[in-house]
């Protein structure tokens, strides 16, 4: 199970090195880490989606990141109601002839073509994970010569939680853990 | 706050915030990079003492054995480049075991970091698996504050090492001295204050159902002050309690409830008792490998209980009933009036039944010509009366003075326990006597181990500390040879190692040395090195293939040990009983 967590962070340099770093030093499985400033000045939020299916192993990357003294609160949301979004471009080698085919292919998964040369094209697309794998499997077909992901950024619906300082407790019967029960954010 | 500041220099405003802390002493190594602030100390050598190590390591081991022995923050200083890097193990050390330690290291001038100028290293970066944090001071305004916050980060909460690297230039700059009076607080760093009540009538009703009870105290016993809490714990419920190699010394080896060291090569009714046990409470450790065994079988039937300061240590290795994430001392102070006064002879006749054959299992039982560790060790313990401060090192005789030293009191033994670092004790020994003045105070080291860092003699005695230095010398990396041994069919490959003249090369430090080869000259040796006010080493010639009994082997369960084989017992050189092998 992927797990999603979202992270405030101060704004100094080497945050970005620490955080990796205990990802690589604890070997946990880092899929995507997307960071930039927030609405408060000095502070940057983070979405980092790490693939750790044991649920103790989720529990200890949670814990040591909230550890990190530059680390202001973690939230995992991964099972949490969020908008969750990837933005990615796309180079294709097409032919005039393919752009009508190129073209219902971006326009059936709601993307856009942002750039067009004499050989190739460039497509932008924001959406949920799932569809941007269907968007390039869509474009197969075409010669992708070039693909950028940012890997995915979230925010959980509903208000703004106020991040408030930690304090945890696992529960008797929080034999497995459950992250979103000990949670850094205080509803 | 004072309204005409002085304008100090970033080197003098280190010193500043130094004595500001209550930092009587730091152990260091000038050089290129940090030589404005050694200009400066001139200024403050009245209110500080800095110890001239022989190696940069050497100061970060000093600064932890001052900060385990007192509880206040350790401080070691060093130059750029190969100064800091010097400095890493001595932070794994302290980091593996909760040390509380600040390093300070100079820097590059901060226009040409990042060029590879001369003695430039990164120690910020590569300084990050091994610290609690880390800090780059690129502007002289940042000083003070970023002082204030290594301290605070390295003692609160689980404590740690601590760097701050300053460049030359801002050693070099000028500001305003402002020394904030207000309490620090950091937007990401929040140490657990109190604990819930619902958690302590959950605590409380965990031991009073329990009938096999055990206590694991470990080194957060000693961190949080809660010596005197775990005992009021453990008598009013009869609890017994098994301490972990770190948590030596957090409660009085000679009480009855208190069952000795867990684990690898821990006492076996204490492995038989937590295997046994029907709970487990958990007392500021972190279930190591070397304590747990095969985890897949530790404690298969116990519920548990753990208080831990630090959230990433809880259900890390071990899951548990009720985790409580706070201050140990506060957790029990709180905990301990709802404690039910009950007498479990039950439960404690069973484990002092684990203890039937142990008398002829006891190397000190041993009739041999040659000495052994061990019993070299059991004397020092007895010609110190069991109240000196020993510092050990790591290997067989770290194991043995586990064994066979008692301690009775907090803070009395001091070892690297987590990161296993050769070399630690003597070091750790000089910075340990700047707090314990008055203490008796042994190395207990192998051969192996004092080679490691043995050029810290010139410390000892420039600084004429009073330390006695006792070298177990059994000519090979013991702790290996016995895994060899035990593991290897006896392939005993690269574990020889040759010494040096000890007693010879002490002279030519000008420390008084001596040699022992006999168990009964150990003590007269002893008392001519206790008379010596400066420090003194006397090297223990013993028996080369000596054995750490029991023993779990890696992976195995923690009840499955190896034990010694049987021996006779002599009483006063008679013999009380005959080997009988089984």
């Amino acid at each position: 199970m992927k797990q999603t967590l979202i992270t405030l962070v101060e704004n100094k340099p080497g945050v970005l090195n620490r955080i990796s770093s205990l990802f690589r030093r604890r070997n946990f499985n880092i899929e995507s880490l997307v960071v930039g400033h927030s609405e408060t000045d000095g502070v940057s939020r983070m979405t980092i989606v790490a693939n750790e299916p044991n649920a103790t192993k989720r529990g200890y990357i949670y814990f040591s990141l909230l550890k990190l003294v530059n680390v202001i609160a973690v939230k995992d949301v991964s099972s949490l109601p969020c908008v969750a979004r990837e933005f990615i471009l796309i180079k294709l080698n097409t032919s005039p002839e393919q752009l009508n085919e190129v073209n219902s292919v971006v326009k059936k998964y709601g993307a856009r073509i942002v750039d067009m040369g004499n050989e190739t094209v460039i497509i932008e697309a924001t959406d949920e994970e799932h569809i941007i794998n269907e968007l390039i499997d869509g474009l197969m077909p075409f010669k992708i010569t070039e693909i950028m992901r940012t890997g995915k950024i979230a925010m959980r619906r509903g208000r703004t939680h106020k991040v408030s300082s930690d304090k945890i407790n696992a529960a008797p019967d929080d034999i497995e853990w459950k992250p979103e029960q000990i949670s850094a954010y205080q509803n | 706050m004072s309204k005409n500041p002085k304008k100090l220099t970033g080197s003098e405003i280190v010193w500043e915030c130094l004595i500001k802390e209550g930092v009587q002493v730091v152990f260091g190594y000038p050089g290129g990079a940090i030589l404005h602030t050694y200009d400066a100390l001139n200024k403050y050598s009245e209110k500080i003492h800095h110890v001239l190590v022989r190696h940069e390591q050497g100061a970060t081991h000093m600064a932890d054995g001052y900060a385990r022995a007192s509880g206040k923050v350790g401080v070691a200083m060093a130059t750029s480049g190969p100064g800091a890097t010097n400095m890493i193990t001595g932070m794994a050390t302290a980091m593996m075991d909760s040390s509380p330690i600040v390093c300070i290291t100079g820097q590059v001038p901060s226009p040409v970091i990042g060029s590879d100028a001369f003695q430039e290293i990164d120690i910020t970066g590569a300084s990050i698996p091994v610290s609690k944090h880390s800090y780059l001071v690129m502007d002289i305004s940042d000083l003070v504050s970023t002082i204030r916050e290594a301290f605070y980060v390295a003692r609160s909460g689980r404590p740690g090492p601590v760097l701050i690297d300053i460049p030359k230039d801002i050693q070099n700059a000028t500001t305003d001295f402002i020394y904030p009076e207000e309490e620090l607080s950091l937007p990401g760093y929040h140490p657990p204050k109190d604990v819930s009540e619902e958690y302590i009538s959950k605590f409380a009703s965990l031991v009073n159902d329990a009938e096999k009870p055990v206590i694991l105290a470990g080194h957060g016993v000693l961190l949080s002050n809660a010596c005197r809490e775990v005992m009021e714990l453990a008598e009013k419920s009869s609890i017994p309690i098994a301490t972990t190699l770190l948590g030596i010394g957090g409660v009085p080896d000679s009480h009855q409830l208190v069952l000795g060291m867990m684990g690898m090569h821990g006492e076996s009714w204490a492995n038989n008792a937590i295997q046994d046990a029907d709970l487990l409470i958990a007392c500021g450790m972190r279930f190591d490998d070397r304590v747990t065994g095969n985890l897949k079988t530790y404690s298969p039937n116990s519920k548990k209980i753990h208080i831990e300061i630090d959230p990433s240590e809880i259900n890390k290795n071990v899951k548990v009933d009720l985790a409580i994430h706070a201050d140990l001392r506060t957790v029990l102070r709180h905990v301990n009036p709802h404690i039910k006064k009950m007498v479990r002879n039950d439960w404690l006749d069973i484990i002092s039944g684990w203890h039937h054959d142990s008398k002829r299992r006891d190397i000190l039982n041993l009739k041999s010509d040659k000495l052994h560790g061990a019993q070299a060790i059991r004397k020092i313990w007895e010609g110190t009366k069991g109240d000196a401060l020993i510092v050990s090192d790591v290997g067989q005789h770290q194991m043995l003075e586990a064994q066979y030293y008692k301690h009775n009191e907090p803070r009395t033994l001091l070892t690297s326990g987590g990161l296993g670092t050769m070399g630690f004790s003597l070091p750790a020994a000089i910075g340990a006597s700047f707090h314990e003045k008055d203490r008796e105070i042994w190395v207990i080291v192998g051969d192996g181990s004092i080679q490691m860092t043995i050029m810290e003699l010139g410390t000892a005695i420039q600084e004429n500390v009073n330390i006695n230095i006792a070298i177990i010398n059994n000519g090979y990396l013991g702790m290996v040879r016995q895994w060899q041994q035990m593991f290897y069919n006896a392939r005993y490959v690269e574990t020889p190692i040759s010494s040096p003249d000890y007693v010879k090369l002490a002279e030519a430090y000008g420390i008084q040395a001596y040699r022992v080869d006999s168990l009964e000259n150990v003590i007269p040796t002893m008392e001519k090195a206790q008379k010596n006010a400066g420090p003194s080493l006397i090297e223990f010639k013993v028996e080369e293939h000596e054995v750490v009994y029991p023993m779990v082997p890696v992976g195995a369960d923690l009840n499955d040990m190896i034990q010694r084989p049987f021996s006779d017992v002599y009483e006063n050189g008679q013999m009380v009983e005959k080997e009988t092998a089984k």
